[in-house]
């Protein structure tokens, strides 16, 4: 088959980038393979239990970088217990064996340990990029372990991580030979950091372009770091809080003046609302904005902020700016492509968003593609609008704070809303739903949404008939998760081979027996069918009839996982 | 303002706490707590009937928490009912470490607001008053000083006896009695817990640290108030 010899055909890979084209490339032919896995630098694995690290680096001895995702997306929402798995030890133990020379490694929701970071760090001499979102179980003396050993490093950062705090100065590990730094996020840490190492760190870092400061970080020490990085196009301030009469904060104004890179901006994990002014020069550049954690702004402050940022193309805020901020982001980011609102409240904000922020964006901001809403109410002629305005929606997430919630102007559940969602926006990948829904909705988003991916559900549906629909027509769902929802044994039996043509399924709170699982999982061996058995009754058998609380399901061609604690019954 | 007090989960024993809210009481412990809230709420109704023995779940996690489900008394989108209704573990689907900077953060700057700067301004209503005045708590050391500049503050709209003898009368419990049971004035305060006590209960310190709020209520209304102070006069004496 092979028309070109080897090297010519290696050169022609090294242009397919995407995981899922070099995927089809090695599906071709066996000499395509063969080369594709010898040349595969990087490689996501989206769920560490689907493969061994063993089998990983077998088949890809040219590994540089990995992408290895643990936990299911549930376990954000404190719905998976603790202790349930995810621990990247063994996969950092392997690789160290195998002699792969890794040089970057990307962890979601996994349990990642002092040692693991240990060895990572003394195992891979290229080693150059760590990015840890999502986990935990390590503290600040792991991340010394990285500072101190890897003499290239280029990039650790660090998301929305439970990390221990020693008190250990790990920022002042970084030898002074280390000069390598791109990017550094340190925002979740909850301790404090030598601000003369970090100052001294930035000054001789002179590629940096990415710094997330945590609450530590005051804003003097902050003047003084963007002195040293002017060049800094990725900013995270910690605490911009200072007396306006001071010299640092008059210092800080003409700093900001010179740092006209600055295009992504995110943090202020403290902030004093008066030192806001000092902001308003960098906005007109600003193309990402995330002040999702800055719960020291006021809605009003907020706008007057943004009506500064006219090239926002990204914008994470909280709900406190209210369905009228929304009306001012709408005149002024008209190139917003992806928006985040976020409750500032547990349960919302009273005079927070509502459908009508939604509608005001979707007519200011035609570009909107990724959506992740948090409101207290939405109506069906809502989003029917959204769906009109924006057909280019690839994520749709939309999470009514009162969980089966209807219209609240027809009082109808919002099936027809969310079906002219799906019907209009042809290249949808993500959806999740909410407010009171029955099992017509599904029927439409079966029909319709062919490229469907993800799809979260939660207090939904009337009968099995929705999940089927969902299971029979959405041809490319990898991710299915469903929680509260009337979704029983037929619905799960009905076409048990889908699963293995996904990545996984979640389902709590549903109406799925014991008895049906264990069917499953004996019809279907490439699958590990994990029930979480919480009673807390030793002698407690599982009886078939019994309802599952929770059950999660996963295709690997790894067998049964020997590390499920014990409430993990894999049948 | 959401009163987190009333939307808090807290541990009771089985079977004793179902309160009206329907709400499950759970007892914060030290220790490393993946669920911030424990029950698990079936909102459909339709499906209720199967609940109650197959849903009682335990967690097995370090601390050995047990929990109960609870029916929840109110349907999820009455829009009368207010948050206080039984919550549900994972909604509003938010990050646990967002859920916790946030909070963390709001009360952070609610103190911040007060102690930084040296500022501490507060609004004070008065039962009548045809506006609210604001005060810097901070700029006075005891309560004397504080009700001074109360009474002066609104002395143009007191009538009867809340001159300003009549405010510093209040701060001398003995007094207080009386003066309930009249037509005169219960200055309180709402604290960082959103709770209404009584003016000079805790040391002048804590009470400029806690303070939101201030409002001079009628005695006839401040009723429910008196009973602690009454209390407190009856064990010094």
């Amino acid at each position: 088959m092979n028309y070109f010899p080897d090297e010519v055909i290696e050169h022609i890979f090294d242009y397919v980038v995407s995981h899922r084209d070099r995927n089809a490339l090695s599906l071709v032919c066996k000499s395509w393979y063969r080369i594709e896995r010898c040349t595969r630098q990087r490689v996501f694995i989206g769920n560490c239990y689907s493969v061994t690290p063993e089998r990983l680096f077998q088949r890809f001895p040219g590994l540089k970088s990995l992408t290895l995702k643990g936990k299911p997306h549930f376990a954000d929402f404190s719905l998976v217990p603790y202790g349930w798995g995810g621990y990247v030890y063994p996969w950092i133990e392997a690789l160290a064996k195998s002699r792969v020379g890794l040089e970057e490694l990307r962890l979601k929701r996994m349990v990642v340990t002092d040692e693991s970071l240990e060895l990572l760090s003394r195992s891979f001499t290229h080693f150059k990029s760590l990015v840890l979102v999502s986990c935990e179980g390590f503290s600040t003396d792991g991340l010394a372990a990285i500072a101190a050993n890897c003499r290239y490093l280029r990039e650790l950062d660090l998301q929305e991580n439970e990390v221990e705090d020693h008190k250990g100065q790990w920022l002042s590990c970084f030898p002074d030979s280390c000069t390598s730094l791109v990017s550094l996020n340190f925002a979740c840490l909850k301790g404090e950091v030598s601000l003369g190492a970090l100052e001294r760190l930035v000054a001789r870092s002179p590629n940096l372009k990415s710094l997330k400061l945590n609450r530590s970080v005051p804003l003097d020490a902050l003047q003084r770091i963007m002195m040293r990085a002017p060049q800094l196009a990725d900013l995270g301030i910690g605490s911009f809080v200072q007396d306006p009469e001071s010299e640092a904060y008059i210092k800080l104004k003409s700093t900001i003046l010179k740092c006209k890179s600055i295009t992504s901006l995110s943090g202020l994990l403290e902030v004093a609302p008066h030192c806001l002014a000092t902001i308003y020069p960098i906005c007109p550049n600003l193309t990402s904005l995330n002040l999702s954690y800055a719960a020291g702004i006021q809605g009003s402050d907020l706008i007057k902020l943004i009506r500064h940022c006219v090239k926002l193309q990204r914008l994470w805020i909280m709900d406190c700016i209210g369905d009228k901020g929304l009306g001012v982001v709408a005149k002024t980011c008209t190139d917003l492509q992806e928006l985040r609102v976020f409750p500032s409240v547990p349960f919302g904000n009273p005079v927070a968003v509502t459908e009508k922020g939604l509608v005001a964006i979707s007519m200011g901001c035609p570009k909107l593609h990724s959506l992740l809403y948090f409101c207290h109410q939405m109506t069906n002629a809502a989003l029917i609008t959204v769906a009109k305005n924006c057909p280019n929606f690839i994520r749709f997430r939309l999470c009514i704070l009162d969980a089966t919630k209807p219209d609240p102007d027809t009082m109808q559940p919002l099936d027809e809303g969310f079906g002219a969602i799906v019907q209009s926006c042809r290249r949808l990948r993500r959806l999740s739903l909410s407010g009171q829904l029955t099992d017509q909705v599904f029927l439409y988003i079966g029909m319709y949404a062919e490229k469907l991916e993800m799809l979260s559900i939660a207090f939904a549906g009337d009968s099995d008939k929705g999940m089927l629909y969902v299971l029979n027509g959405c041809k490319k769902l990898r991710k299915l998760e469903i929680r509260d929802c009337p979704f029983g044994d037929m619905a799960l039996l009905t076409d048990v081979g889908k699963y293995e043509t996904m990545r996984s399924l979640w389902m709590s709170s549903c109406e799925v027996t014991v008895g049906a699982c264990k069917l499953l999982a004996k019809k279907m061996p490439r699958l590990n069918v994990e029930i979480f058995n919480e009673n807390e009754q030793e002698d407690c058998s599982l009886e078939d009839g019994q309802r599952v609380e929770k059950m999660y399901l996963y295709r690997t061609v790894a067998g049964k996982r020997r590390d499920a604690p014990e409430y993990v019954w894999t049948l | 303002m959401i009163n987190f007090e009333e939307t808090e989960l807290r541990l009771g024993l089985p079977g004793g706490s179902a309160s009206d809210h329907g709400e499950l009481t759970l007892k914060g412990s030290g220790g490393k707590r993946v669920f911030s809230e424990t029950a698990s709420v079936d909102l459909k109704l339709n499906l209720s009937s199967n609940n109650d023995s197959a849903s009682v779940s335990t967690t097995t996690e370090k601390s050995k928490e047990k929990t109960t489900t609870v029916e929840p008394t109110a349907r999820a989108n009455d829009p009368a009912k207010p948050p206080a209704k039984a919550q549900v573990v994972g909604w509003p689907p938010v990050r646990s470490f967002r859920k916790n900077i946030v909070n963390v953060q709001r009360s952070n700057n609610e103190e911040g607001e007060k102690s930084g700067g040296g500022v501490a301004f507060v609004k004070v209503s008065m039962d009548g008053a045809p506006y609210l005045r604001k005060v810097d708590i901070k700029l006075y050391k005891s309560y004397q000083e504080l009700s001074d500049a109360l009474a002066k503050m609104f002395s143009s709209f007191t009538i009867g006896k809340c001159g300003s003898q009549g405010m510093k009368d209040f701060m001398n419990e003995t007094k207080l009695i009386d003066l309930l049971n009249g037509s005169d004035y219960v200055p309180t305060y709402e604290d960082k817990d959103g709770d209404w006590m009584l003016v000079g209960d805790v040391p002048w310190e804590m009470f400029v640290e806690s303070c939101k709020r201030l409002r001079i209520m009628k005695g006839s209304e401040a009723i429910g108030l008196a009973p602690r102070a009454v209390e407190k006069c009856k064990n010094r004496s």
